[in-house]
């Protein structure tokens, strides 16, 4: 097995061809699809524990807290402890509560929130699809979340439930337009849909410093809106405690509650690697144009730490204005969209046009 | 044109405040020496407790057991939830005048609420609040204290 830290695709391939000259196809595409299903569910579990955990270190010291200290060295196994009190506790079904709709709808979530982790590529050669549509996909499938959300809380037959999905739906359906609009900035200047195309697009810049002013105002549209479609903070009113006790997962316990609390981390790991492989150029290292030495050096780190690294950042500036700006009210989430986001949107769009056609980019 | 000249202004303003306020969270984050959480049980021993907190009631007693409590139960009457029972004593001194004192001083910590009314209304200072903040004991019937020592008296020079 060709094992390289800076190309994952001798590795795969070998995996590939191992398994071809022992099975018919048929075996190995089943064997293939179990291990990838596998892999994903590991990576999702331990890096959904390892964000809940570094969330809530980095809301402590935002707040001039010290965050779990007492289950492990500095809390480390804090979020396991908190697993393993999840699963051992039982689910329950409210009285009147639509069944099946109610079992159905964390899997929704969580499912959609795999699919569009499939798209994502984590190193040269680490991708489960390369489709030509990739944003397309990951736009389209990560609107379907929504539905999830909305039988959870029609399902729960609870009030708060219901209201919160209500805000919820009204907030995604919003924000859906912004993310689009602005992953439409970047296709203009990439010219491919295809996400591997649009990395290997970034080789010489990154995007954000290729399409420099309306690269940067899309990256921020980006992450606002993706904080926003995600529901978290300052756009959580889908689940304000302080309102709604939990939102649309009010009724759920145990694993299921789980699920959305899962599916909610793995949306802010989706949004970050979005923007980082749109704006930031995915696992590709920082190079910069003609410094030969300076490409050099940085093309020592293998691709899996830049993509890391990168998505670390955003996800840190998102707990950031997470953690320090208040919860917006319901009126004012639709108007930062309609009357702000929107507009800039469209008109960065034609910023973005007429930088490209002029070849004003870098 | 005005209107446009707003709206701009408006983005840019909105944008200015949310950059002050992440400025004010990054200077804590990056800061972590400043946290204002401590970790009890292992700083017990440098604990400092601030001197206006209201952990108990607490009869101060100088070096030779005496306190400043005459007895006089307006503590008691002015306590909201009756949390303070006094039981008084009469002496007779050499002269052969009889003087009310203090028996017992009853306090009954487990329904205090802190409110300080009683230390306000002391006219001679001889109860106050004190720092002690770990109360939890196994049995109730602890919770009710008397505040004044076995055998001590009252200050000289203490007037009603």
């Amino acid at each position: 097995m060709a094992f390289n830290i800076y190309d994952f695709t001798t590795f795969t391939k070998s995996i590939h061809d191992g398994l071809s000259s022992q099975l018919s196809p048929t075996a190995v595409l089943a064997i293939e699809w179990t291990i990838v299903g596998l892999a994903y569910l590991l990576f999702v579990a331990l890096f959904g524990l390892f964000l809940v955990y570094a969330e809530r270190k980095v809301c402590a010291a935002f707040q001039q807290r010290l965050g779990p200290m007492r289950v492990g060295p500095w809390g480390l196994l804090q979020t396991i402890a908190d697993f393993i009190k999840l699963l051992m506790k039982e689910l329950i079904t409210p009285k009147n509560a639509d069944k099946f709709l109610y079992n159905l709808a964390p899997f929704i979530v969580i499912i959609v929130s795999f699919l569009v982790i499939s798209v994502i590529p984590f190193a040269p050669g680490l991708v489960t699809f390369d489709f030509d549509i990739g944003i397309f996909f990951v736009t389209a499938v990560s609107s379907v979340g929504v539905i999830g959300i909305l039988l959870a809380g029609w399902s729960s037959n609870n009030k708060y439930s219901l209201i919160g999905a209500m805000r919820s739906g009204a907030q995604i359906v919003s924000y859906e337009l912004s993310v689009g609009l602005s992953l439409i900035t970047m296709i203009i200047l990439a010219g491919t849909m295809q996400i591997s195309g649009i990395v290997e697009g970034q080789r010489d810049l990154w995007f954000i410093f290729k399409g420099h002013v309306p690269a940067v105002i899309a990256f921020f549209v980006f992450v606002i809106a993706g904080t926003a479609e995600t529901n978290r903070g300052p756009f959580d009113l889908a689940e304000a405690e302080s309102e709604l006790t939990a939102g649309f997962h009010t009724e759920y316990s145990g694993i299921k509650f789980a699920f959305f609390f899962l599916a909610e981390y793995i949306n802010l790991f989706i949004v970050a690697a979005m923007a980082t492989t749109v704006f930031l150029g995915g696992w590709m290292p920082l190079h910069f144009g003609d410094f030969e030495g300076f490409n050099q050096i940085m093309d020592l780190i293998p691709g899996l730490f830049w993509f890391f690294f990168k998505v670390l950042a955003v996800m840190f500036l998102m707990m950031w204005f997470k953690w320090t700006f208040p919860r917006l009210r319901v009126d004012q989430i639709l108007n930062l969209e309609w009357k702000y986001l929107l507009p800039i949107n469209l008109f960065n769009i034609l910023l973005m046009a007429a930088v490209v056609l002029f070849g004003l980019h870098f | 044109m005005k209107a446009i000249y707003n709206y701009i202004k408006e983005i840019l303003q909105g944008i200015w405040t949310l950059l002050t306020g992440m400025r004010v969270t990054a200077k804590y984050f990056f800061t972590p020496w400043k946290h204002v959480t401590q970790q009890y049980p292992e700083n017990r021993d440098t604990l400092k407790i601030a001197d206006r907190f209201r952990g108990e009631v607490i009869m101060p007693h100088n070096e030779n057991n005496e306190h400043k409590c005459t007895g006089c139960g307006i503590c008691e009457i002015n306590c909201p939830n009756g949390s303070i029972e006094i039981i008084t004593k009469t002496l007779v001194n050499e002269e052969g005048k009889k003087k009310r004192a203090i028996d017992q001083h009853i306090y009954h910590l487990g329904m205090c609420t802190f409110c300080n009314l009683c230390i306000k209304a002391c006219p001679t200072g001889a109860i106050v609040m004190g720092q002690r903040f770990e109360h939890a004991v196994w049995d109730r019937t602890l919770l009710t204290k008397v505040l004044n020592q076995p055998g001590s008296k009252i200050m000289e020079g203490v007037k009603e």
